[in-house]
């Protein structure tokens, strides 16, 4: 009896652990007033590394709960251990940083980073359009008050406002669109959508639900970054606090990817012929304009800002193939590319961080000179992340490229993947131009490096040892992509 | 049973890693002797390899496969064959020498210096061992990292800027390359159901027509790139001379290899039908190269980029050879791949010791050399002669076959261009040598030049004797060469012979009736 009024909570045990986390931090700050930033961190650490083991362990159920609204299967679960390797990696970088930083919220940074983390799962789970929601507004309530987090700085307010305007203008509009499906379809529910339009043709050709898609479509493609709606990614990465914007470059975009993809494969697979043109030109927008920006680039954290949407466009291309070539293969490519991204991107912005100094942000392409002289170990890891970027081997960037080219070409969409390899070297452009300023010239400054600290050099090498097997032996993970995809069809 | 291929590959970045953990950046010639150390252990090892070769078969031996990736059909899989065995060899043995060279070159962050060279021979190594193709192509990018370093860090004037031209050129190129290797991968497992990149399967295989040529200019423009053929060079006159000694040494001993090296073993025994129909434009830009290189040889006053070009040109030799596709021509373009790496490395060493000395290297600083330094001068005057194709030097060996070859392709015009390449870099050879060499001494600082010390002597030695043995004896190394090469002569053969047939049989039934026709109407008249 009870089992049928009770929900499987097995589903969303992960969040329910990350929830009691951040709502402990809170509490914790609330009773005790400590002003130690250590406390909330190791909180929020233990809490993570917990989630992450039931991640791991639930990781190949199948349930489907809270009547249809939420489903765990192996595609999810290959999201949420991302996202919670993205919560930890970011912590990580977070502390000294933040410390430094000179705010004294350290309790709601930690806890609304959970609780981001929190919303991107939902994301992940969802299997009907107002969770989905749900999910996205969670996230990006919590990411616009941490974009904004360093109250005296402007660019950090300027960045938390202008992501705050237009992110809920973005996601009015995904709402709207997200109506007009409901509308024509008669449900939220993804399977109900799905069966309703398979027998109704009408519906599917009707310029309603076309509409409705391609609002949606506008709303996420925001959020991930796509061209022509990234205006505010690269304002919002650079004002934010720098491991704010490592966090931003990898959850949010895998997040919505991860809900984009579920609802175009399992609610309207029917319209695959209409957005398959659609996201290809998308695709080589967001590329393009992507790699061009980030080659004007001076500052380092605005080109990496650029760069990161690049990558979403040749993501997109993996969800291109997937339509003419083999499914499984492409759409597992797009989550190994992820899941690779994460560890790379939280990586070079974790340089970033170390970069800082003695009243200078360390951001510019000009404070990276002659690093490989004064910090030896700083240069020899950026210039591995800066690698797996350009997409050289062996690291997880060139594996990640090697299989999205390889869907692609499956697929028979060989323009898109000329156009990639161009972008590509295009981009390898301006990631040398690091490394050049890093190995091949002297150093003008030589004051000591703030930033640093030893859980910040953890999270480094952790981001390292994950660029590094993931691209030497990617098989095992490319083989788990696979098999979370195959729950998709 | 020891996986000796992996040991030759893995040797050099093992040491190094070791080297730069456990040796202090300080301590600066235990990093010189250690990492002359794992050169020269890393060269005994490929003599041990040429003494366990058994040079009568033609298939790849001391294979080593394992898994690897095994849903998209990618293993780890390495062999050896005649071809790739002496570019082993001289990859292993240059490497040691352009480390020796650089003892007294490189006195700046010499720890990063040697572990950039050493991870540049594992690269390199792998290369030529690979028969995975995602695995070559793996160990082929690798090779660019260590070797923009070297440009960059420690090289000329214009070192970044060479640096860079060298990655992103490269980069376009290999990213291209890897678009025709995921043609000819798709196009396999549509013919047969499998996905393998597994160069001795894909070699079973016959790509249709079309296939075939899509991918082979797509690969084309890789290799193309670092072979290289004009108009693809420009990125290799100013990589050579903004480079240090070493990394001069490296690029155009081996580095430019791996570019025909990749024609040979892939190119052109995978799509047999494409190379054939390719032979008139690659021999075209070849006899370009060939000619255009030494022309701008000639007119060069600094003696680094006179062998820069020099190379360009030579390297258009080795292709005409190469897609001559008769037995004498790809013997001679593989063997003069080996001569080529020791004649220009062993110049570019010896441009080396003279800017070590005056720090210079326009003709017109010095003048009258011979006096001063005869070794030197001795050494410098047999690599030149070597360069040309003096008969009793190896030059001449490989020169001869490749137009023997070319000549027994009915190449005549191209091989009568390419002799007349031969004239020309005597030409620019002699004009150099005698400006630098000879005439009276008129700079003051060339009057108290000092000769070749001992490390300078060791490093040239084993190429001055190659360069005798190879020039007066070859057989030895053409034994080696001439099985794996004829098995692809003969599949060129057969290749061409379809082509033909099929000509042939397109042609046939128009004039048959036409014939036929005629007869008819000759009866009625009579006639």
């Amino acid at each position: 009896m009870l089992s049928i009024l009770l929900p499987d909570f097995r589903v969303i045990a992960p969040e329910i652990i990350l929830t009691v986390t951040a709502f402990t931090i809170i509490l914790w700050e609330l009773v005790t007033r400590t002003k130690d930033h250590t406390v909330s961190a190791v909180i929020g650490t233990a809490g993570a590394i917990a989630a992450l083991a039931v991640a791991v362990k639930t990781s190949s159920l199948v349930i489907s709960t809270f009547s249809g609204t939420l489903i765990l299967d192996p595609y999810a679960s290959f999201f949420k251990v991302m996202f919670l390797f993205g919560l930890i990696l970011t912590i990580a970088v977070s502390l000294r940083f933040m410390k430094e930083g000179g705010t004294e919220y350290h309790a709601e940074y930690y806890a609304l980073l959970i609780l981001a983390t929190v919303g991107m799962m939902v994301m992940a789970i969802g299997r009907e359009l107002i969770t989905i929601f749900l999910g996205l507004e969670l996230l990006s309530m919590s990411l616009y008050i941490l974009a904004g987090f360093f109250r005296q700085d402007k660019r950090s307010n300027e960045a938390s406002v202008k992501y705050f305007i237009l992110g809920s203008f973005a996601t009015g509009i995904m709402l709207f669109g997200m109506s007009y499906i409901y509308g024509v379809a008669g449900s939220t529910h993804f399977k109900t959508i799905a069966s309703t339009l398979a027998g109704n043709p009408d519906a599917v050709t009707s310029n309603a639900l076309r509409l409705g898609m391609l609002m949606v479509l506008v709303g996420f493609g925001f959020k991930i970054s796509v061209v022509p709606f990234h205006q505010w990614t690269p304002d919002v990465y650079e004002g934010a606090p720098t491991p704010i914007t490592a966090f931003m470059s990898v959850g949010p975009k895998a997040a919505g990817l991860a809900a984009l993809i579920r609802i175009l494969m399992e609610a309207l697979p029917q319209l695959m012929g209409s957005w398959e043109m659609l996201i290809a030109i998308l695709a080589v927008l967001t590329m393009t304009v992507g790699n061009l920006a980030a080659l004007a680039q001076k500052s380092v954290k605005r080109m990496l800002a650029y760069s990161s949407i690049a990558h979403v466009g040749y993501i997109l291309i993996g969800i291109v193939a997937s339509v003419n070539g083999q499914f499984d293969r492409a759409i597992s490519s797009v989550l190994f590319y992820l899941f690779a991204y994460t560890f790379m991107n939280i990586g070079a912005f974790g340089i970033l961080i170390f970069m800082r100094r003695e009243g200078v942000q360390g951001e510019t392409l000009e404070d990276f000179t002659g690093l490989s002289r004064r910090s030896p170990a700083a240069a020899l890891a950026m210039l591995i992340f800066l690698f797996s970027l350009a997409g050289i081997p062996p690291t997880a960037g060139f594996a990640a490229k090697l299989s999205i080219f390889y869907a692609a070409v499956q697929g028979g969409y060989y323009t898109l993947v000329v156009i990639a390899v161009l972008n590509s070297a295009v981009a390898a452009y301006y990631y040398l131009r690091v490394i050049i300023v890093m190995y091949m010239q002297e150093p003008e400054v030589e004051t000591a490096f703030t930033g640093t600290s030893p859980l910040l050099w953890a999270g480094i090498a952790l981001a390292m040892a994950g660029t590094i097997v993931l691209g030497v032996l990617p098989g095992g993970l490319l083989e788990a992509a696979r098999l979370s995809v195959m729950s998709l069809l | 049973n020891i996986p000796i291929i992996s040991a030759i590959v893995y040797l050099p970045a093992v040491g190094a890693f070791l080297m730069a953990l456990f040796v202090p950046g300080r301590k600066i010639n235990l990093i010189r002797n250690t990492a002359l150390g794992i050169a020269l252990a890393d060269f005994a090892l490929s003599l041990v390899l040429l003494m366990k070769f058994e040079p009568g078969y033609a298939d790849f031996q001391f294979m080593e496969r394992a898994d690897w990736i095994p849903g998209l059909g990618i293993q780890y899989l390495m062999g050896v064959d005649g071809i790739s065995l002496l570019l082993v060899l001289l990859t292993t043995m240059l490497g040691a020498l352009a480390i020796l060279s650089s003892f007294s070159a490189i006195t700046d962050r010499v720890k990063e210096y040697m572990v950039s060279l050493l991870l540049l021979q594992t690269g390199m190594l792998g290369v030529f061992f690979a028969l995975d193709i995602v695995l070559f192509y793996v160990f082929w990018e690798v090779m660019l990292i260590p070797m923009a370093l070297l440009i960059g860090i420690w090289g000329g004037p214009k070192r970044v800027y060479a640096a860079v031209k060298f990655f992103l050129y490269t980069l376009i190129g290999s990213l291209f390359m890897l678009i025709g290797f995921l043609l000819i991968y798709f196009s396999f497992h549509s013919a047969t159901g499998i996905y393998t990149f597994d160069l001795t399967r894909l070699l079973g295989a016959d790509f249709p027509a079309n296939i075939q040529v899509w991918a082979f200019w797509a690969l084309f423009l890789g290799f193309a790139i670092k072979v290289p053929l004009f108009p693809f060079h420009t990125w290799l006159p100013d990589a050579h001379v903004e480079a240090p000694t070493a990394g001069s040494v490296i690029l155009a001993g081996v580095l430019l290899k791996v570019g025909t090296y990749g024609f040979i073993r892939f190119s052109i025994p995978l799509l047999p039908e494409a190379s054939l129909k390719a032979v008139v434009p690659i021999a075209v830009i070849s006899v370009v190269g060939i000619i255009y290189g030494a022309l701008v040889a000639w007119v060069q006053q600094d003696v680094k980029k006179l062998v820069a070009y020099s190379s360009v040109s030579h390297m258009g030799f080795i292709m005409l050879g190469l897609f001559a596709f008769t037995i004498q021509g790809m013997q001679g373009s593989v063997l003069q791949m080996i001569n080529h790496g020791l004649s220009t490395g062993a110049l570019f060493l010896l441009v080396g010791v003279l800017y070590e000395r005056r720090h210079t290297r326009m003709m017109s600083d010095f003048g009258g050399l011979a006096d001063r330094l005869p070794m030197f001068a001795a050494v410098f005057g047999i690599v030149a002669f070597s360069s040309i194709g003096l008969p009793g030097l190896n030059g001449f060996i490989g020169e001869f076959l490749i137009l023997l070859g070319v000549f027994n392709a009915g190449m005549y015009l191209f091989g009568a261009l390419a002799a007349i390449g031969i004239i020309l870099s005597a030409v620019y050879m002699l004009h150099m040598f005698k400006n630098v060499m000879f005439g009276e001494i008129v700079h003051e600082e060339n009057k108290t030049l000092k000769d070749f010390n001992l490390r300078e002597i060791l490093t040239m030695a084993p190429i001055v004797l190659l360069i005798f043995w190879i020039g007066i004896y070859p057989k030895p190394f053409l034994r080696i060469i001439e099985p794996s090469v004829s098995k692809i002569v003969v599949r060129m053969d057969i290749a061409r012979g379809e082509m033909e047939l099929n000509k042939a049989a397109a042609v046939d039934s128009v004039p048959t009736a036409t014939l036929a026709a005629v007869l008819q109407t000759d009866k009625e008249t009579g006639d």
